[in-house]
């Protein structure tokens, strides 16, 4: 088991390596430069732009400006954004919150219905439910995310008038409940293609566990069909789907992303948009490394979680 | 359904099953699973029922559990269980005789037990679902449970986990977890066919203690009549889903009156002690000879202190004579599968030597080996998984021969001969593996392989998956492409009577070495090694019938 960690541990760090460089050098292979902006501005001179560079040390080999922010991440300090100065560690603080609320609240949505939806579609197969649950699936992931976020906001903002249409609470209103109706619709759409996804893993997954031999001899033990179902097939059949929700984390990042835009949601996926607009390349790669960590960590945790739950893995 | 009119046939029968009739879905090769099958299990004995596969003795088996999948439904007949009618009983019913009044054992132990459940867990889950005992003595019952299928370590078994234990033991818990509640009735659905045959034999002898000790009436499916030989009272012989024939086994076993039981008991392979005549062509010439071959398996890192070595194949030498057969004999474990695996550079050694027509392969790049690779070839175990179910026969057959250079219709020319020459018909050409049987395929496996026109053939456990009559079909065709061909053969098995059918010589493989190597007549009449002398010994319906105390019969 240690050796076990030591050695994923390890290979996060290699990854974490290979994306920073990947990140930082097609950031800075993107024409213009983080400098760009500037050269709109008509009272700027060359003479200008170069004292910025010089400042900022922009000037210097590609792979020493790596290097340098690569060693100041590491001691913990990931620079400065070029908007207002403040440092990029805080500036993410500022909007973090605001997305692991919504990306948690559409997981647990996610887990809950999908894994319900995959269960009673495996002991229930080729039923009406099993047929209608599989074409929602399809329907759910052949349609972005961002086209369901605008119906939800003509359906029940503009039309029915029972949800906000955006932002996180009410100016003035910050009670909890406030909060919870602003986050509703956001979650849910989030959560919608993720249901999808996962109800359909959840089905295959409980059918390859229900044909296995030891259902069957829970069945000749005399069990009730409930406890089969709950002690001998739910636990056998969740444990490849944690490694799916480790796996699933990019994309409900990803998502997010999209939903905070569609809904004017103070998180980090309008932070991201902001900051490319500005070229705020400290906050961008930041925000590159964050997720990044974020990804890594959450699968390391998944398969902690597999190794714990499954003995063969655990003692072995 | 008639279950009332037909009176129960005495006390004396612990079970009995009337008329059963079973449908099978339409489109089925046959419109019933069983037909119209009656027999009795008396109290306190063991009924064998025997057949090959698709005989209908496992849906046999799970009708009188009730565990029958609904697409196949009863149509007429009755089944008594001590008493109670089966057939026709609510589920509730059914779920309160299952574990308490009938239990049930099944092929596979790898796969019969929950993963994620310690071992004491899924023995005490029978007594809880049956409302028996408390925590404290439902745990008792257990750790006594798990003495009396003498598992080492009772209260320390009770916290382990399935993986953890071995095939053997994994099936001692089985049996305890079917006795918790000391039902009426043991239903064993080929219990032992997935052992070793060492492990077999312990198997047998527990459940016939057990049997003996409680009284219990033992319902024994297998397809095996060398088990049948060893544990049963009583036979029922089933063949495409009806009773062929039944009685004692003294009877079925030594006068079978029925042509399937006889042809059966025919096929059955047994260890003959007699050496294989040598062949007119046979010359002295050595084809293949080993020199200390070694394969270790490395698994898990080096570096982070949790890597795995296990020696798979330890300084193994022999030599084979041009057109003979080596069997290589070997529980699971022993290596003889990564040998074989070696020979035809499947995979690397580690060190040794192979000579193959006196130079030595073992060094040789894979592109250096190419030109040589039609000429060792393998005719593999399982012949539903061997064969690309996209393919055609014919495409199977030509598309090696093809890369190696052969004009494709001359190639075609050649697989329709070698089609014939196995025993099918040319029209399999253009047709695809799912429409053949098992039999059928393995015969397209070794044509594919003979296209080739190989010097040596290895065959890795080429017949084990096969019926028995079936099994004695392609033996016969293999000793026969031999004598006509004269190639040679290594010929991998478990199954040492089958061995002894086939091979000139024998290679007991033990954990990696070879412990003992001789004629099939030392081997079986004279071993000289403790191994396999244990081997042989337990060998299922080997031993003379009068040494074996039978029950009496009523």
């Amino acid at each position: 088991m240690r050796g076990f960690l030591l050695n994923r541990l390890s290979q996060s760090l290699v990854l974490l390596l290979i994306v920073s460089v990947i990140g930082f050098v097609v950031l800075n292979l993107i024409p213009g430069g983080p400098l760009a902006q500037f050269g709109l501005d008509p009272s700027m001179t060359q003479d200008d732009l170069n004292r910025l560079k010089e400042q900022l040390g922009l000037n210097r080999p590609l792979w020493m400006q790596y290097l340098d922010w690569a060693w100041r991440l590491v001691q913990g300090d990931w620079g400065h954004s070029f908007r207002d100065g403040a440092p990029v560690l805080d500036v993410i603080g500022r909007h973090l919150v605001a997305t692991l609320l919504l990306m948690g609240s559409s997981t647990v949505i996610a887990i809950a219905i999908g894994t319900w939806i995959g269960i009673r579609g495996a002991t229930h197969r080729y039923s009406v439910f099993d047929y209608l649950a599989t074409v929602g699936a399809m329907v759910a992931l052949s349609i972005p995310t961002f086209w369901f976020g605008l119906v939800g906001i003509y359906v029940f903002s503009l039309r029915l008038g029972w949800l906000p249409a955006g932002n996180m609470y009410t100016i003035g209103d910050g009670s909890a409940l406030n909060y919870l109706h602003h986050l509703i619709m956001p979650s849910i759409v989030l959560a919608l293609v993720h249901v999808a996804i996962w109800s359909r893993y959840m089905r295959t997954a409980t059918l390859d566990v229900i044909s296995q031999e030891f259902v069957k001899t829970a069945r000749a033990k005399g069990l009730s069909e409930r406890r089969i179902l709950m002690k001998h097939v739910v636990g056998n059949a969740l444990l490849p789907m944690i490694t799916l929700a480790g796996m699933q984390l990019p994309s409900v990042l990803t998502g997010a992303l999209v939903t905070e835009t569609v809904f004017t949601w103070p998180g980090m996926g309008r932070l991201f948009l902001d900051s490319l607009g500005y070229s705020d390349y400290p906050v961008v790669m930041g925000l590159l490394m964050f997720s990044a960590i974020l990804v890594v960590l959450c699968n390391l945790i998944a398969d902690i979680v597999v190794a714990i739950i499954d003995p063969r893995i655990r003692l072995s | 359904m008639a279950a009332r009119t037909e009176a129960v046939s005495g006390d004396d029968a612990a079970l009995s099953v009337r008329g059963l009739t079973v449908d099978l879905p339409k489109g089925m090769e046959r419109t019933h699973a069983v037909e119209n099958i009656s027999f009795d299990l008396k109290r306190g004995q063991i009924l064998c029922i025997i057949g090959e596969s698709g005989s209908g003795k496992s849906v046999t088996a799970n009708t009188i559990m009730g565990l029958l999948p609904k697409l196949i439904p009863v149509s007429s007949g009755a089944i008594h269980l001590d008493g109670s009618a089966i057939i026709g009983a609510p589920a509730k019913k059914l779920r309160g005789l299952r574990g308490r009044v009938v239990s049930m054992i099944f092929q596979d132990p790898l796969s019969a037990l929950n993963p994620l459940m310690t071992v004491g867990e899924q023995i005490t889950e029978v007594l809880t679902a049956h409302g028996v005992g408390t925590k404290a003595s439902r745990r008792k019952r257990a750790i006594e449970l798990l003495t009396e299928v003498g598992l080492p370590d009772p209260e320390l078994m009770y916290y382990q986990y399935p993986f953890r234990l071995s095939g053997g033991q994994r099936q001692r818990v089985m049996i305890a977890m079917a006795l918790a509640l000391e039902p009426t009735v043991l239903i064993a659905d080929e219990p032992t066919t997935a052992l070793d045959v060492t492990t077999q034999a312990q198997i047998l002898k527990l459940i016939r203690d057990i049997q003996r000790r409680k009284g219990m009436s033992v319902m024994f499916i297998t397809h095996d009549f060398g088990v049948v030989a060893e544990i049963a009272d009583s036979v029922v012989v089933m063949e495409k889903g009806r009773v062929v024939e039944q009685g004692s086994a003294e009877q079925v076993l030594k006068s079978p009156t029925h042509p399937y039981t006889q042809r059966l008991i025919a096929a059955v392979p047994h260890l003959t002690g007699k050496d294989r005549a040598v062949r007119e062509k046979a010359s002295n010439e050595t084809i293949l000879k080993i020199e200390g071959l070694s394969k270790t398996y490395r698994s898990g890192s080096a570096l982070f202190g949790s890597q795995r070595i296990v020696p798979a194949v330890k300084d193994v030498s022999f030599d084979l004579t041009a057109g003979r057969t080596l069997g290589v004999v070997g529980e699971s474990g022993s290596g003889k599968s990564s040998l074989g695996r070696l020979l035809i550079k499947l995979q690397d050694s580690d060190g040794g030597r192979i000579l193959f027509e006196g130079r030595d392969i073992a060094k040789l790049s894979e592109s250096e080996f190419r030109p040589l690779r039609p000429r060792i070839q393998m005719i593999f175990q399982d012949p539903f998984a061997s064969l690309n179910p996209r393919s055609t026969i014919g495409q199977i057959l030509t598309v090696g021969p093809v890369a190696h250079g052969m004009p494709y219709a001359q190639a075609r020319e050649e697989a329709r001969a070698l089609l014939a020459h196995v025993g099918l018909d040319a029209g399999a050409f253009g047709r695809y593996p799912h429409e053949f049987s098992g039999g059928q395929r393995q015969r397209i496996g070794i044509a594919r392989a003979l296209m080739f026109k190989p010097k040596l053939l290895i065959a890795d456990e080429a017949v084990s998956a096969l019926d028995v009559s079936i099994q004695a079909q392609i033996l016969k065709l293999l000793d026969q492409i031999q004598r006509e061909t004269g190639v040679s053969m290594i010929f991998i098995t478990h199954d040492l009577r089958v061995a002894s059918q086939i091979c000139d010589e024998i290679a007991v493989m033990q954990k990696g070495q070879i412990v003992e190597r001789g004629p099939p007549s030392q081997i079986f009449l004279d071993p000289r090694s403790a191994y396999t002398r244990e081997l042989v010994a337990a060998i299922p319906g080997e031993r003379p019938r009068d040494t074996r105390p039978i029950a009496v019969n009523s």
